[in-house]
């Protein structure tokens, strides 16, 4: 379904990824500036790798070897970044209609999936952090995406909100068939929402876990060693 | 003072004035719009160069600026002897008026608009791209919707430098009652003869007052901008 192979730099700094997924929600671990929303930026095509090939189903979105670089307006993307970056000027139903041209349908029933019904008039200096962000989501559907990238999606939010709108993207994962790739340091919300999980260290990708797999090796140690036992 | 409240030749030059005020900022928003955008923009060969041609009206003296209004558009102008062939000469006409105004208001329409335009964050550009805006939708429903209180502070400012311009309009254009004679001109003439001073006074009452609702108007114009995006 998605395949990333890339390779480049900013300044001094080296990425590298090689990460091949299917269907549901492939998760990126790992701490912070170790590279991970770089990924995410290759795929959307805001950062342009020196060598790479990019592929989600079967369109290829960037292939240095044979001169392919889709821009990003047309690479069929959702892309959901801890800020949720609402266009100030327009209402939250203006933002959510906003990558609709795309598509023609489907507004009541992603506004009823994430409970938007109550703000539709509402402008976005007047919502919270969760409102917010679930209006981002909202809007990155309703764009008719190919694959959802979610960069730190709940990391802006404190404990309770996050809590709020945790099981939106559960809903999100269960009700719709768009994969989801998602960047996060959060060992819970991986664990609550991945299908696979790849752990990025210093612009590397290092290793392809199952969410059992995943959940061993972040353990603290005594407890592996009783788990091995 | 008030005396001269009734008399339809101030009422002349006070609309003579406006006139000359609003075609230079109708003409001069637009390409402010645009030269704020690429001034703003990334950086390209020459645009230091562009950037210092734009301002120049700020920083020449006025009668300077004239003067060069009139070797390129005068009768026997590079561009001026062409359009007096089709008939459209500048000189010694109000439009010729608002085109001194204008181009000496250019620079100060461009400022606060290149600034809305370079405050803009980035990452909603990005968002709005990753949604599938291609550069027109961008521009027309992202940057220029939010650069709005730029352009009105711009325009406001642009208006009330328009209105007031004296050295580039006088130079170039001439001080003719009726046709080019705008309120600083007026208030100027009025100056210099012995029985002139009550008109005078009259005329500079109405460029504060006018001044005054130029900018109240721009203040309710940025707050109602502001109060949209609130509710």
């Amino acid at each position: 379904m998605l395949t990333v192979r890339c390779k480049g730099t900013i300044g001094t700094f080296s990425i590298s990824a090689d990460i091949e997924a299917g269907v549901g929600v492939t998760a990126i671990h790992g701490p912070s500036g170790a590279g991970k929303s770089t990924i995410l930026r290759a795929i959307a095509g805001l950062w342009h790798p020196l060598e790479g090939y990019i592929r989600v189903g079967d369109n290829v979105l960037l292939d240095t070897q044979n001169g392919i670089n889709l821009a990003t307006k047309n690479r069929r993307l959702g892309v959901v970044f801890q800020r949720p970056l609402l266009f100030p000027h327009l209402s939250v139903a203006d933002n959510l209609r906003f990558g609709m041209s795309r598509r023609e349908t489907g507004f009541d029933g992603v506004v009823g999936m994430l409970d938007l019904g109550g703000i539709l008039d509402r402008m976005p200096k007047n919502l919270s952090g969760g409102e917010a962000q679930r209006v981002a989501l909202g809007r990155a559907i309703l764009a008719d995406p190919q694959i959802l990238l979610l960069d730190e999606p709940l990391t802006g939010l404190d404990d309770e909100r996050r809590s709020q709108v945790l099981p939106y993207l559960e809903r999100l994962r269960d009700e719709t068939t768009i994969p989801i790739v998602y960047v996060s340091h959060h060992r819970d919300e991986i664990m609550q929402l991945a299908d696979l999980i790849f752990t990025i260290e210093g612009g590397t990708v290092k290793q392809e876990l199952t969410p059992r797999e995943f959940e061993l090796s972040t353990l603290p140690k005594i407890v592996t060693r009783l788990d091995s036992a | 003072m008030f005396e001269h409240l009734s008399d339809p030749t101030i009422w002349g030059i006070v609309i003579l004035s406006l006139k000359v005020a609003f075609l230079a900022v109708l003409v001069a928003l637009p390409l402010a719009i645009v030269m704020g955008k690429i001034l703003a923009g990334p950086a390209f060969l020459g645009r230091s160069l562009l950037s210092a041609i734009v301002h120049l009206p700020l920083v020449l003296p006025p009668v300077v600026t004239g003067y060069a209004l009139l070797i390129v558009f005068g009768r026997r102008g590079w561009i001026g002897s062409v359009l007096d062939d089709w008939g459209l000469g500048f000189t010694f006409s109000w439009v010729g008026a608002a085109l001194a105004a204008g181009l000496m208001a250019f620079p100060l329409i461009v400022r606060p608009i290149r600034l809305a335009f370079e405050t803009q964050s980035s990452d909603l550009n990005d968002m709005a791209k990753t949604l599938g805006a291609g550069s027109f939708k961008l521009f027309f429903k992202v940057a220029l919707p939010l650069a709005w209180p730029g352009i009105i502070a711009g325009a406001v400012l642009g208006f009330a430098k328009a209105l007031g311009e004296f050295g580039a309009t006088i130079t170039f254009v001439s001080n003719i009652p009726g046709e080019t004679q705008t309120l600083s001109l007026a208030i100027y003439t009025l100056l210099q003869s012995p029985r002139g001073d009550g008109a005078a006074l009259t005329l500079i009452a109405i460029s504060i007052v006018l001044s005054f609702v130029a900018i109240l108007a721009s203040e309710w114009m940025t707050t109602s901008a502001q109060n949209r995006m609130e509710r």
